[in-house]
């Protein structure tokens, strides 16, 4: 315990700690927002299922991002306003994207009838939107944070594959979560935007060695690179595996339906290490390493305290409301 | 251009107001709710549960509002005030991540099941997570306002190199303006419920429902109000002497005082004046304020002209000031009145009614009003007397300041707007709905009770 808590470690911890919530939160409110991308506008009724499966889970999703924000403001302040600046307006329009869908959510159940369809086509475009934009800060953050032509065609890039990913995600969750139709629908959502996925993680891994000349190094360092060479092919084996799995669906009483889902998370815990190795020990990529961003250890220590106690319950009641809400989505009744 | 530190003050005002509308219903209805759920639990009485779930569903949209608001909100410190962590990060970098830890997970995923799982967890175990998802609004409040009330009155902390490092977290957390603050909001939190459950209830019985949850909804907000309404009162004047001791510049911005002076008025309305440093069509009680304040006819109170350069913008302090109390008295008057015909077992008549309708968002004007008083009288400093506003703010270009606030403001507006019409709406839809159908979903729909229209007879 006491070596967590040394100064030289805490900046790690934290580190670590950050990555964590913003790898929770793009696999939790991933699959949201893929919903969201994915809602069918021609079927009402797939329409209410599809919402239905993430409604008791949504909130807490994006409370993950929030803790990773904090968690960079709290522990890397230098770091968070170097990265906040330049994210200023993408942020702005990802903010206001997520205001527009968490409301969407709730008004299309609540206004008249003829009204619905106009919230769902907001949530829609909300989810959209609020995918684009962070796969655009991700792509602007790869190159540095700088806006040139190179580094923006390459955020929108990167803005069309996070798209693709939490589509991908959406999409096998409602293959876990639904039935009939719409399950249908979902698995060939799953095989189209695994494509799609598969495509844009092949060329992020091309041109980020290439413009980061310490990536390519990291990565083809011995004999480091055994051990992370192991992270591309497991990622190419679900992929792999994924669209043999996905062929066969649906089996009788639904065996499998949920194999999609954990493959794809599996792929999004290797990219984000993937990303991870490349970059450490920067926060800000090429100008500001965990160390100088941190701040004082003092009130670190205090956090991580908390952390320590906190976590574990989080996990825990986290756990509970997703067993709570388990099998196919039902329809949703308040009370 | 514009000045990017006008523009980002307006810009964290305009977020954090719209903000703040949310939680402040949300703080209170938990616990109304939960209320609601324990009374149903032990009467079994199905009228618990039908007012429980129609003002479920009021929370679960402002709830949803808060949370993407509270969200921007949580932007809004790296790019809008980059030197406020800069300077005081050691301290409020652990408050916040608190917050987090403590409260926003909790209320956001016990919220799943407070609204979702009524058939699918045993009922001690929704009512576990109705009482949670209120107790974690309230932790919300606690942490945000213990550090609101430090950059008021800052304690146990000390400066080195410029940065303010912690010393002693009993000392911060339960700062000097703490108690009242926090107190003060919970009040405020609560008297907003009540008239907006009142006012929406007496909009159904308006529209002619004769179903008896409204008419519970109605008493219980009146007969809470007539307690809160006061209590409030009483509460703020101790806040007051509280300020009055640490911030005199701010009361004397609220009460309009422009020289020191012994046995000064209590300044009903004026039309405060900057430049001649006097007020102009005064309405005043002579030595009340000193009485109130210093508890004695001829005690003295600071004037404005002893902070030269140091005190707040007097107007809009002074202005919000009578709003707050204004909205706290005609609430207190209209808790009784109505109380009053309630508790002889009488209809409410039409004049309390429409009483009722017009003030369902008094509460939010009342506290939007208390926090431009408190906040605007806190002014020029950030942080009390260790950081200025000025110090704290971003170099982002003011355009792109300009620009990402038009677009902010838009958005707020209609939000607000299809927020307020869709209460009403939701009200209205209530009264011509049959009494909801409580059986577990997948059984046949059992005998719904009979057109409620016309078939109850209870009385308010
Ligand atoms: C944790 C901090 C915090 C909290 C809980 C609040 N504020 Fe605040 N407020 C600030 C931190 C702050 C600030 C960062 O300190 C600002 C930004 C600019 C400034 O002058 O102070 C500020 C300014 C500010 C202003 C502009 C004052 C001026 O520039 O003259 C208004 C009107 C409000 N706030 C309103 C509110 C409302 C309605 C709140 C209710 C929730 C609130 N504040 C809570
Ligand atoms: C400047 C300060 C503030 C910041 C940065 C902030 C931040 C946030 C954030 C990020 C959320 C969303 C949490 C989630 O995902 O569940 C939130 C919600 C909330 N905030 Fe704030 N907030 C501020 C001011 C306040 C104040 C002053 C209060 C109360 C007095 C308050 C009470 C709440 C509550 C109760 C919620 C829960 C959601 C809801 O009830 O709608 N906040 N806030
Ligand atoms: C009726 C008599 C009332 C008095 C004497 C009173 C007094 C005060 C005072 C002196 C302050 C400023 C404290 C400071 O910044 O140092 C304040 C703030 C505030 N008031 Fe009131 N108030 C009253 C009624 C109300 C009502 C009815 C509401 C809302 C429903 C309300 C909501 C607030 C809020 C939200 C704040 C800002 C938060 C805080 O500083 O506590 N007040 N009040």
């Amino acid at each position: 315990m006491d070596i967590l808590f040394s100064d030289t470690a805490l900046p790690i911890v934290f580190a670590m700690l950050t990555a964590l919530s913003l790898l929770l939160y793009a696999i939790l409110d991933g699959f949201d927002l893929g919903v969201g991308i994915l809602l069918p506008m021609s079927d009402e009724g797939q329409r209410d299922t599809a919402i239905a499966s993430i409604g008791p889970f949504w909130d807490a999703n994006e409370t993950w991002l929030v803790l990773a924000v904090g968690l960079l403001l709290v522990a890397f302040p230098a770091a968070h306003s170097a990265i906040l600046k330049a994210f200023y307006l993408p942020a702005t329009i990802m903010l206001l994207a997520l205001i527009l869908r968490g409301v969407a959510f709730d008004f299309r159940a609540k206004v008249k009838p003829r009204r619905k369809r106009i919230w769902d086509y907001t949530f829609k475009i909300g989810s959209m939107l609020t995918a684009f934009t962070q796969g655009f800060m991700l792509g602007l953050y790869v190159m540095g944070l700088e806006y040139t032509l190179a580094s923006v065609v390459f955020s929108i890039f990167s803005g069309f594959c996070v798209l693709a990913a939490y589509s991908l995600i959406g999409a096998a969750w409602l293959v876990m979560k639904t039935s009939g139709e719409l399950q249908l629908s979902a698995i060939s959502w799953s095989k189209k935007c695994g494509v799609l996925t598969a495509f844009g993680i092949l060329v992020v891994c091309l041109v980020n060695p290439y413009v980061n000349a310490s990536v390519l190094r990291i990565w083809t360092e011995l004999p480091w690179a055994y051990f992370y060479a192991a992270i591309p092919l497991l990622c190419a084996f679900m992929f792999i595996l994924g669209f043999l799995v996905l062929k066969r669906l649906p089996l009788a009483d639904d065996a499998g339906a949920s194999l999609p889902f954990y493959m794809v998370v599996i792929i999004f815990v290797c990219c984000f290490l993937g990303l991870s190795f490349s970059f450490y020990p920067y926060v800000v990529p090429g100008q500001l390493t965990l160390n100088e961003a941190a701040s004082s250890p003092a009130s670190l220590k205090i956090i991580l305290i908390g952390s320590v106690f906190v976590l574990p319950f989080i996990g825990a009641y986290t756990v509970f409301s997703y067993y709570t809400f388990r099998g196919k989505a039902e329809q949703l009744r308040y009370y | 251009m514009f000045d990017v530190l006008l523009l980002s003050r307006i810009q964290f005002a305009a977020n954090i107001s719209f903000h703040i509308l949310f939680p402040t219903i949300t703080i209170a209805l938990g616990w109304l709710l939960f209320y609601f759920k324990l009374r149903y639990q032990f009467s079994k009485h199905p009228v618990w549960m039908r007012a429980y779930r129609f003002w479920v569903k009021v929370f679960a949209l402002s709830f949803a509002m808060g949370v993407v608001s509270g969200i921007t909100m949580s932007f809004q410190f790296g790019t809008n005030w980059p030197g406020f962590m800069e300077t005081i990060g050691n301290i409020a970098g652990p408050l916040l991540a608190y917050e987090v830890l403590t409260a926003f997970f909790l209320e956001a995923t016990m919220l799943g099941i407070m609204l979702f799982g009524f058939h699918r967890v045993p009922a001690w175990v929704h009512t576990g997570a109705t009482f949670l998802v209120a107790f974690g609004t309230t932790m919300s409040a606690f942490w945000i306002l213990v550090l609101n009330s430090w950059m008021q009155t800052p304690a146990g902390f000390e400066m080195i190199d410029g940065v303010a490092h912690a010393s002693d977290w009993m000392a911060i957390i339960f700062n000097p303006s703490f108690p009242y603050r926090f107190s003060h909001m919970l009040l405020a939190s609560s008297l907003t419920v009540c008239f907006l459950v009142a006012g929406l209830s007496a909009y159904r019985i308006y529209r002619g429902d004769n179903k008896k949850a409204p008419r519970v909804a109605l008493k219980t907000a009146i007969f809470s109000a007539m307690l809160i309404a006061p209590l409030q009162a009483f509460v703020g004047d101790l806040h007051g002497l509280n300020t009055l001791e640490h911030q005199p510049q701010k009361i004397a911005a609220m009460e309009g005082i422009w020289e020191t002076q012994e046995g000064a008025p209590l300044v009903l309305f004026a039309v405060p004046d900057e430049e001649s440093k006097t007020n102009k069509y005064a309405i005043e009680i002579p030595k009340l304020a000193s009485l109130i304040l210093t508890h004695s006819l001829d005690g003295e109170l600071q004037g404005l002209n002893e902070f030269e350069g140091a005190h707040p913008p007097v107007a809009p302090v002074f202005y919000s000031f009578r709003v707050m109390v204004g909205i706290g008295m005609l609430m207190i008057a209209v808790a009784w009145w109505c109380g009053i015909t309630l508790l002889r077992k009488k209809q409410l008549n039409k004049y309390q009614i429409w009483t009722l309708m017009s003030l369902s968002f008094a509460g939010w004007v009342a506290t939007l009003a208390g926090w431009y008083v408190t906040e605007i009288g806190r002014q020029p400093y950030l942080v009390s007397g260790v950081l200025r506003t000025a110090d704290a703010v971003t170099d982002i270009a003011s355009g792109n300041v300009l620009l990402t606030f038009i677009l902010y403001m838009s958005m707020y507006v209609v939000l607000l707007v299809v927020y307020v019409r869709t209460l009403f709406l939701m009200a209205k839809r209530a009264v011509d709905i049959e009494e909801y159908d409580l059986s577990p979903p997948g059984l046949p729909e059992g005998p719904r009770v009979k057109q409620a229209r016309n078939n109850s007879t209870i009385g308010a």
